[in-house]
């Protein structure tokens, strides 16, 4: 469908398709088996200018929107999810400085992941502390011009091969929800390591991992906004980010709806192509409207978030929630209209379902999303009646 | 290093089929792309550029619409282009091209290396790269799969030359030109900002007047080669292979020759 892009929008679509086409799908089966970061897919991205899409021109980038973000990730995601997940990572770490960095910071940390030459991660979950954010466990404590860090965040994406942290740490517990504070922590930082790589069900290639922090020393002009923003910074930063997991999740599902269409065309059963049959045209019409609506929900709320708009926490868990419970069905679909290819790894389809899931859980679980969903109603509805 | 990438625009053989009345190829509705070969081209000398400076200038020859490929060149990171169009250059033969391109190279003027593709997928006659270095009195080297290294002081390329059985180590001093084959490396990916360059880059055209081209050397008239006829291979008979003992093998092969009446059936009776 013709969603009127400009100039512009078309080749950001058309670049990152080629390269998703051209350097990523003869690899995308080899990165999953091997769980190798696609370091080198990665600067594929950068000299095509698509890492710093929505960083200010002030600050190396090309100073465009979610919604041009939106578009190359969901190209990346039609071919790999991994990948995608690796390449839009280093956009959410860099999230609460772009939102609420110093100018120095922004000026310090921007241009380089811009140009591709660093990688940036976002650090908030740990072990006991996902969707219950306010559960930290991690401390920050002042000492002189300094700040110490300690504890540890869990599987966190791009760990150990991102250059600097953006990392949530509690620095006055007795402040509650307005005793989170966020730093940027750089690798290398004294006391600072990382544990083991996860291995996990899906997007297998990105990194996933611990983050300790031992007696961290980092400098006090590292902190973000100021102490006891951390949980704001949190909440922005995931009311921006959402549309683009949302995007992973329609690139995602069109992957395998593409790839269920084309064996369904060729796969013969009783005589004709089980495209021909009812039952399995019926699941694949499902999976194209699903897929379709998902995709108009996702540009719709990347452009209101572009336009500059405040309410957006709502519509943005919608487009989350709704892409990745869509990217779920429609691979689970393609693997079952695959029949028993689909279930073999020689297939594509296999690894999608795999890459589906996380989608569901990360960036807020889906049943995070409906709390949000729920809450904002309940606001809404709550402010009509006064 | 200046360096001058000279590429052709051709219809996508992926797509195109073959009028069976005429022979000829059915170009409608077949999308036009860049040689695949000249991508190896500009890789090689965009390599060679990022590694000693200097810039990149890509050169065809052909109708205005071709300018859309260099344009595409220029979305790779391609400094400059310009076209060679003109109608009195139509049906120009190998000879005739590489006249046209020779003088197109020495209007825009102070190369240190032309690098092209090894053919086009089109006309796969592998002659322009050598035939334009004859044209302008260069040395160079053909099916070039790897460029060893570049001393500045000499003046010197080191280059890796593809043979049948191996390869040649070969050093060619600049002023020269190189054709490439696609072992070269894989063409990097177009960036943003080069697309948007592309749109808007002024891409000058060159006519016949505009180099000075002697008239009889260009186009169809200027062409000393003929194409009597485009014709699509007898497909071979069915083939068999026989195995066993060199005994059996000659017996099965025997009634294979009685049975088609290669032989005569008497033959083999004696």
């Amino acid at each position: 469908m013709d969603y009127f892009l400009t100039e512009e929008q078309q080749m950001i679509q058309d670049l990152a398709r080629q390269i998703a086409e051209e350097k990523v799908l003869p690899v995308r089966a080899e990165l999953d088996e091997k769980e190798e970061f696609p370091r080198e897919l990665l600067a594929h991205f950068a000299a095509a200018d698509l890492c710093g899409l929505n960083i200010p021109e002030a600050y190396g980038g090309m100073g465009l929107g979610m919604f041009e973000q939106a578009l190359a990730t969901e190209q990346v995601a039609r071919v790999c999810c991994g990948v995608a997940v690796s390449y839009a990572s280093s956009g959410l770490g860099i999230f609460p400085l772009l939102l609420y960095g110093s100018e120095e910071q922004k000026q310090k940390y921007l241009p380089g992941v811009a140009q591709g030459k660093t990688l940036a991660a976002f650090a908030l979950t740990e072990s006991s502390a996902g969707s219950d954010a306010s559960n930290i466990q991690t401390t920050a404590e002042r000492d002189g011009d300094d700040y110490v860090l300690n504890g540890s965040k869990q599987w966190i994406t791009n760990a150990g091969e991102a250059d600097f942290y953006t990392v949530v740490a509690i620095t006055d517990r007795t402040k509650g929800p307005r005793g989170a504070t966020f730093f940027v922590v750089e690798k290398g930082d004294p006391g600072f390591s990382f544990g083991k790589r996860e291995k996990k069900m899906g997007i297998r290639c990105s990194a996933t991992g611990e983050l300790i922090f031992n007696d961290c020393r980092i400098p006090a002009d590292r902190v973000i906004a100021r102490e006891g923003m951390g949980f704001i910074v949190a909440m922005r930063t995931f009311d921006v980010s959402r549309p683009g997991v949302g995007a992973l999740g329609v690139g995602l599902a069109q992957g395998a709806l593409e790839a269920a269409v084309d064996f369904a065309r060729t796969r013969v059963q009783f005589g004709r192509a089980i495209i021909n049959h009812q039952a399995v045209a019926h699941m694949l019409a499902d999976m194209a409207t699903s897929v379709e609506a998902g995709r108009a929900l996702v540009y719709a709320v990347a452009r209101y978030l572009d336009s500059g708009a405040k309410d957006i926490s709502k519509v943005s868990a919608m487009a989350k929630l709704f892409t990745s419970d869509t990217a779920m069905k429609v691979t689970t679909d393609a693997v079952q209209i695959y029949g028993g290819h689909g279930y073999m790894r020689e297939y594509p389809v296999e690894k999608m379902m795999r890459d589906a899931k996380i989608l569901q859980i990360f960036e807020g679980t889906n049943q995070i999303q409906r709390n949000i969903i729920g809450q904002e109603l309940n606001k809404e509805s709550g402010r009509k009646k006064k | 290093m200046e360096i001058l990438i000279c590429i052709k625009q051709v219809p996508d053989t992926r797509d195109v089929k073959l009028d069976p009345e005429t022979n000829t190829l059915k170009r409608e509705g077949v999308d036009s792309i860049v040689n695949p070969f000249d991508l190896y081209a500009m890789e090689a000398a965009l390599a060679l550029r990022d590694a000693h400076g200097g810039q990149v200038t890509a050169l065809t020859m052909g109708p205005p619409q071709a300018a859309e490929a260099l344009r595409e060149l220029v979305s790779y990171g391609v400094d400059e282009a310009a076209l060679l169009s003109d109608r009195a250059f139509a049906g120009a033969d190998t000879w005739a091209t590489s006249y046209t391109l020779a003088l197109g190279a020495k209007k825009l003027g102070g190369f240190d290396l032309i690098v092209c593709g090894k053919q086009a997928i089109d006309g796969d006659t592998a002659q322009v790269g050598p035939e334009l270095a004859e044209q302008l009195g260069l040395p160079y080297a053909a099916f070039v799969r790897r460029i060893v290294s570049f001393d500045p002081e000499s003046g010197r390329l080191t280059v890796e030359r593809l043979m049948d059985d191996g390869y040649d180590v070969v050093e060619i001093e600049l002023p020269a030109l190189i054709t490439v084959v696609k072992e070269i490396g894989e063409p990097r990916v177009p960036s943003l900002k080069g697309k948007m360059r592309a749109k808007k880059i002024d891409i000058p055209v060159l006519t016949a007047a505009d180099i000075e081209a002697d008239e009889d050397k260009i186009g169809l008239s200027g062409s000393p080669t003929r194409v009597l006829e485009v014709f699509a291979p007898q497909p071979r008979g069915q083939r068999v292979s026989i195995e066993g003992e060199p005994g059996e093998q000659v017996r099965e092969l025997f009634e294979h020759l009685k049975k088609d009446k290669t032989l005569a059936a008497k033959v083999g009776a004696s």
